[in-house]
């Protein structure tokens, strides 16, 4: 068969291509005709004549649940019939040139939710009270006379009924009501109940809905290697070595740091890139190797003249005084995120318009870069939504997959798909910050904790993502969870001797929570121990004055049963550490093989997100939060040799698997007085609980990650 | 030319007898439904059925499956309604769904070869990497179907 697709197949394979982005409810050509002339109630909602509901998401799914839980934000106010909502992705030229209409894109942070639910219950509420307005001119009744019910206008004295189809036409034409009072949570019926993922039957049927499926007519595959060094250039090639091998069209050197290799089809790239000769400069730190990058760090544990953190009494006094003290370092490795979908762009480029398809959490940063590279105004750029293979902070804003696809395009003429193999993904990355942390801290006679010293030293992501704001001062970012260190010691101080390497960095899935999450919470267990107490009891003790830390303490502490009697073997311990504007507590049981390695058995998580949109995604991204800490403390490290990365594949840099996965308990203790981030927090607590619940089982203090760096090499089971 | 017979239907590829299966049917046939994760066989992202056994399309070349019968997830049901497709459903198993099409392959095969499998027979047989962290509810949507 020619390469070129067939009509029949590339029918099959194009619903990301064909434009619109309508998962799991592709409509016949006539029914698009009309869902484009359906005029808007507001930005956020198009009701068709059929009475289908669109509403218009401005976050990137990634499997986080953005795209089920940003409408159901809508249709709560709406009084929407929640089976009729289809929710559809924004198109950012339009966002860009409506003057920014759907509020943010970046799907960062935790943010999607917490940020965007009061201006999207609003755009629900005003829009319902618009189509009660209409109704009523309809009825020639006053509004107040007319209701509102899964997406059912009735007027309540007659009993007369209207389906929003029906006027939503008119209700596009009424004003905009100045105010609009939203529902207290207790009047919920579509918020905080669980609904289904709109799109999961389209991913269990291995539909195409990521940006490495795309097939477009006559495309080309480009396999790609950048420099093996942070700071290298390519010096040179040779491409006549592989310009005859099968498929392949050109190489091509991309903006002095890489070369691909364009071919018929990526296996036939990858592998002609893979016999290219190329010489690369490394660059000014080509002879930088990990023991270098670790002293250099830990040279920020003693410095002299470190930067100020925050600061309550006078910590060195007390610490003198103390009549006990104890001390303790920590460390935590680079990390790397390597999602599922490798990163990857497809690029369409002719003279009238750049078309783009990539994995983003941020699909306005997509469309600066695709026009940036292209030279054009964002008028003449379609980015297609795509659903992305996972972000995990990844995909935030460094895209440079972006820009390589566009120039692939723009140089071979046609339409270009740029892959990075993994060991790209890897070695390419923007990693979880190398850092370490040393302790103090001091007791009184009566064991009372009276002061709590912690230097940080490491590597800030503003050193690496946006230098020009670091020149300004410090990352009082690096220093989160010690900033606002919730445990009640009278006497603490925090500062920084930030250490910037030259590997770059960037926001991995719980960023600095992750490393300073796992750092205090241990040396908690530390101070309680030195205290004689329970580090359960001794946690309670220290957050009296931090209700919503204790409340979900206590939860996941009586949901695990702490202090219960366990198989033989197999011991517990706890951690809590709030972030994204959520509480979160675990308590895990281990055991530990003689050789050191331990065995998860459970994890119990307790979370207060203060309001919960849909229950069963903050369960399933908080059982997902255990996987990710544990890949990381179990196995995670990234170290540097010669100026690059080491490792270079799930080989070298391992994942818990099913085997070592725990089963997982997730406890919803929802306060309903915030709205915090679910992502993200889920995370952090779980490598200390681990770690916490291993020394109680050998009596010995892990203070260095990965785990199976401080074990023995593994033995038979 | 070879012939491949991927669910049930024959196909005819020009294509070096070494090229990896996986790529031949994401480039050369469109199927993108089996993922390329990793290429060195260690994600099973691009997990098929040879035979109704699961395997990794991305270090099969094509060569040794000439004469097998490959199912691709495309293949494992035309509707979704295969009992690991619905159990994937009802346990709303995929967070971003990219590592699923080769964790339901490699369940489905396991289901075929042990109807009732423990937890043993699947942390042995499930060997596939999920970075969003699904496990749990993929050992609970295999464990459904086992009591069906």
């Amino acid at each position: 068969m020619n390469f070129a697709l067939n009509r029949r197949l590339f029918l099959q394979a194009s619903t990301v291509a064909g434009g619109g982005f309508m998962l799991g409810f592709s409509l016949p050509a006539d029914d698009a005709e009309a869902a484009a002339a359906a005029p808007e109630i507001n930005a956020w909602i198009v009701i068709q004549p059929d009475d289908t509901i669109i509403v218009r998401v401005a976050h990137s799914e990634m499997g986080q649940g953005a795209f089920t839980a940003l409408p159901m934000m809508v249709a709560e106010e709406l009084n929407a019939d929640w089976a009729k909502v289809k929710p559809e992705f924004i198109n950012p030229t339009e966002h860009v040139q409506r003057n920014r209409v759907w509020g943010g894109t970046a799907t960062v942070g935790s943010r999607a939710v917490r940020t965007s639910h009061e201006y999207l219950r609003k755009a629900g509420a005003s829009a319902r009270e618009m189509l009660i307005a209409a109704a009523a001119q309809q009825w020639k009744a006053p509004a107040n006379e007319v209701r509102a019910e899964k997406s059912v206008l009735t007027h309540t004295p007659s009993g007369r009924t209207l389906s929003y189809g029906k006027v939503a036409s008119a209700a596009s034409r009424m004003p905009a009501p100045k105010d609009v009072v939203l529902k207290p949570h207790t009047e919920w019926t579509i918020l905080g109940t669980p609904k289904n993922r709109v799109e999961i039957p389209d991913k269990v049927m291995g539909k195409p809905v990521f940006a490495i499926d795309v097939r477009l007519p006559d495309m080309l595959f480009a396999a790609i290697e950048h420099s093996p060094a942070f700071g290298g250039k390519l010096k040179r090639y040779h491409e006549k070595a592989v310009a005859k091998m099968p498929g392949v069209r050109a190489v091509v050197p991309l903006f002095d740091t890489a070369v691909a290799v364009v071919a018929d089809s990526y296996f036939e790239a990858s592998r002609a890139l893979t016999v290219l000769p190329i010489e690369w400069d490394r660059g000014p730190n080509g002879n930088v190797n990990h023991a270098d990058v670790l002293a250099f760090v830990k040279s920020g544990l003693t410095a002299t003249d470190p930067l100020e953190g925050a600061s309550e009494g006078d910590v060195v006094a007390a610490i003198a005084k103390g009549a006990k003290v104890i001390e303790a370092e920590y460390h935590a490795p680079f990390l790397s995120h390597v999602p599922m979908e490798p990163q990857n762009a497809t690029a369409r480029v002719t003279a009238d318009l750049v078309e783009i398809w990539a994995p983003t959490q941020n699909i306005e940063a997509t469309l600066n870069l695709a026009a940036k590279a292209a030279g054009v105004d964002i008028g003449k750029v379609k980015v297609h939504p795509v659903m992305a293979g996972g972000g995990f902070g990844r995909r935030g804003g460094q895209l440079e997959y972006v820009p390589e696809a566009v120039e692939l395009s723009k140089r071979l003429g046609k339409p270009v798909q740029v892959i990075w193999s993994r060991e790209e993904d890897i070695r390419q990355d923007y990693y979880r910050p190398i850092s370490s942390a040393k302790f103090k801290a001091a007791f009184d006679a009566q064991n009372n904790p009276v002061a709590w010293d912690t230097r940080i030293a490491g590597q800030s992501i503003m050193s690496t993502v946006n230098p020009d704001a670091l020149k300004k001062g410090t990352d009082l970012g690096f220093l989160v969870c010690f900033t606002d260190n919730p445990y009640d010691v009278p006497n603490r101080r925090v500062d920084f001797g930030m250490r910037n390497t030259h590997v770059p960095v960037g926001y991995w899935r719980s960023v600095n929570h992750s490393q300073n999450g796992y750092f205090r919470e241990c040396f908690v267990d530390e101070m309680a121990e030195a205290a004689g107490m329970d580090p359960y009891q001794f946690r309670r003790k220290l957050l009296a004055k931090a209700p919503k830390q204790l409340a979900c303490l206590d939860a996941a502490a009586k949901a695990a049963g702490w202090g219960r009697t366990l198989p033989a073997g197999v011991f517990q311990g706890i951690a809590q550490v709030d972030g994204y504007g959520s509480y979160v507590a675990s308590v895990v049981e281990a055991s530990v093989r003689p050789d050191g390695h331990p065995k998860v058995h459970r994890v119990v998580t307790a979370i207060d997100c203060g309001h919960v949109v849909n229950p069963d995604t903050v369960k399933a991204q908080t059982e997902g939060a255990v996987a990710w800490a544990l890949s990381a403390a179990l196995y995670g490290e990234i170290t540097i040799k010669n100026g690059g990365v080491e490792q270079g594949n799930y080989h070298d840099y391992p994942m818990v698997k099913m085997a070592e996965m725990p089963a997982v308990e997730v406890v919803l203790v929802p306060s309903y007085d915030f709205w915090g981030g679910v992502g993200e927090p889920g995370a952090p607590p779980v490598t200390p609980a681990l770690l916490n619940a291993m020394y109680k089982a050998t009596g010995r203090r892990i203070r260095n990650l990965p785990i199976v760096k401080e074990a023995q090499p593994r033995s038979a089971d | 030319m070879i012939t491949l017979t991927i669910n049930g239907q024959n196909h005819e590829v020009e294509v070096d007898p070494s090229t990896p299966l996986l790529w031949v049917l994401r480039d050369k046939l469109a199927m993108t439904g089996t993922k390329f994760g990793c290429g060195i066989a260690q994600c099973g992202a691009c997990t098929v059925h040879i035979n109704g056994m699961a395997a990794r399309a991305c270090v099969t070349p094509v060569s040794m499956v000439t004469d097998a019968k490959i199912t691709t997830i495309e293949g494992l049901s035309t509707d979704g309604s295969h009992p690991v497709q619905a159990a994937w459903v009802a346990h709303e198993v995929p967070q971003c769904g990219y590592c699923q099409p080769g964790m339901m392959m490699a369940a489905a095969a396991l289901l075929t070869q042990k109807p009732n499998p423990t937890d043993a027979d699947i942390d042995a047989a499930i060997t596939n990497i999920c970075r969003c962290g699904t496990y749990p509810r993929v050992r609970a949507a295999i464990h459904s179907i086992a009591k069906t």
